[in-house]
């Protein structure tokens, strides 16, 4: 069977690229130590030695679009391209070519769907910078196959946050028992408190830096319990109008499992959001 | 109400430059343009397969027209959307970096929560 190397959540910033790349005069005087805390979270994956990659993250109305809007969506295709003109022109983030792995994607939509997942799938999809920014951070020379998988963390109505946790607690089931000898990261971007288009948008921190700190406890130690019981889709509005994105951070919660706590556990506070970076090694792994 | 046309319009002119430049350039004409001309394409149906429906309640278009992101924010337009496209359409006015975004925030600063509804 399978084994996951590594299960790894972060944030997903797409001012990294341009921040770290820029120099001179542009180069922002954060950037040195976010730079630094990304090249020791690199590390993190890099010692796992994957062969594959699972991605976990959301269309920002790209490809997907209201007249058709699924809530879990997984990629079959052999290949996909990656970012968006409008995410060149507002990011500077560069177009990808990504390789894709149809034997994991067919198998999880296969298993997924009889364990009571009705997901959507794709042979034609373009992803985004929620798949491409953990790929600039962790594996820059995007050189492994990778099986995107969507939520819908944007459109109301969205799935509930347990949903979330449910989908990666089987997620991590179906890697589990797939039968390859592959070594498979499981890597999910989110947010912590985000206000994007509202009044508290790119203030000198993230809009709710308590939310923040309980976020990373949560996330840091398993906490599941805790965060089931303190997050709904209405309390995640109260935050910043973007927290919907804490769902997936929660999934990767049920990926790495209840109360099982990080080996690595690392955040920036930066302008406008707090970035926080968190990887587990299951013991089989090893 | 039909947020989900105003959304529609502002994924539509986000995800192709060169309407970003006409709606920059002449917002009304582009919002008149694009509501007779494109807001029934369905965007995965060929051309001929149109809605016969969408239109803008005269608030919306108004809105749209004065490139006035408070109102659409006000009409419940997806708020990813708006930002997206008034970033593209209005950053480079601006000297400092993020003096748009501040400035977008400072303008609906009379709002605390609940924002308005995005649901569509």
């Amino acid at each position: 069977m399978a084994k996951i190397a590594a299960v790894i959540a972060s944030t997903h910033h797409p001012f990294y690229y341009r921040a770290s790349t820029w120099t001179g005069a542009d180069r922002p005087p954060f950037a040195d130590e976010w730079a630094a805390k990304i090249g020791a979270f690199r590390e993190t994956l890099t010692r796992a030695r994957p062969d594959l990659l699972v991605m976990v993250g959301s269309d920002h109305f790209h490809q997907l679009w209201l007249d058709n809007m699924p809530q879990f969506l997984i990629g079959k295709a052999p290949y996909y391209d990656a970012n968006y003109y409008n995410e060149e022109r507002e990011f500077g983030l560069p177009r990808m070519f990504l390789r894709g792995d149809e034997e994991l994607s067919a198998y999880l939509l296969r298993q997924g769907i009889d364990a009571g997942f009705d997901l959507a799938f794709s042979n034609e999809l373009r992803v985004d910078h929620s798949i491409t920014c953990p790929l600039i951070t962790l594996r820059p020379q995007a050189d492994l196959p990778i099986v995107p998988i969507y939520t819908n963390i944007f459109a109301p109505p969205l799935p509930q946050p347990w949903r979330f946790v449910d989908l990666g607690k089987t997620i991590r089931r179906l890697v589990e028992s797939w039968p390859s000898d592959k070594r498979v990261a499981i890597i999910g971007t989110g947010h912590l408190s985000l206000e994007l288009g509202g009044p508290r948008q790119f203030g000198p921190h993230g809009p709710d830096p308590e939310f923040d700190r309980k976020a990373v406890e949560w996330i840091a130690s398993g906490d599941l319990k805790s965060a089931l019981a303190e997050v709904s889709l209405d309390s995640l509005w109260l935050p910043g109008n973007a927290t919907h994105g804490f769902m997936d951070f929660m999934l990767m919660m049920g990926v790495a499992g209840e109360d099982v706590a990080a080996d690595y556990s690392d955040s920036l506070d930066l302008f406008h959001t707090m970035e926080a970076y968190f990887t587990w090694y299951p013991a089989e792994a090893s | 109400m039909s947020k989900y046309l105003l959304n529609k319009f502002l994924f539509t002119i986000d995800r192709d430059p060169e309407l970003v430049e006409r709606y920059r350039n002449d917002p009304r004409g582009t919002v008149e343009w694009w509501e007779s001309e494109r807001a029934g394409v369905i965007l995965n149906c060929p051309e001929a397969e149109q809605s016969t429906w969408p239109a803008f309640t005269p608030a919306e278009r108004e809105a749209l027209a004065a490139h006035d992101y408070v109102k659409l924010f006000e009409l419940g337009a997806h708020n990813f959307l708006l930002l997206t496209l008034f970033i593209a359409v209005f950053e480079r006015d601006y000297e400092e970096p993020l003096a748009f975004q501040r400035e977008f925030a400072a303008r609906l600063s009379h709002w605390s929560l609940p924002y308005p509804d995005i649901g569509t």
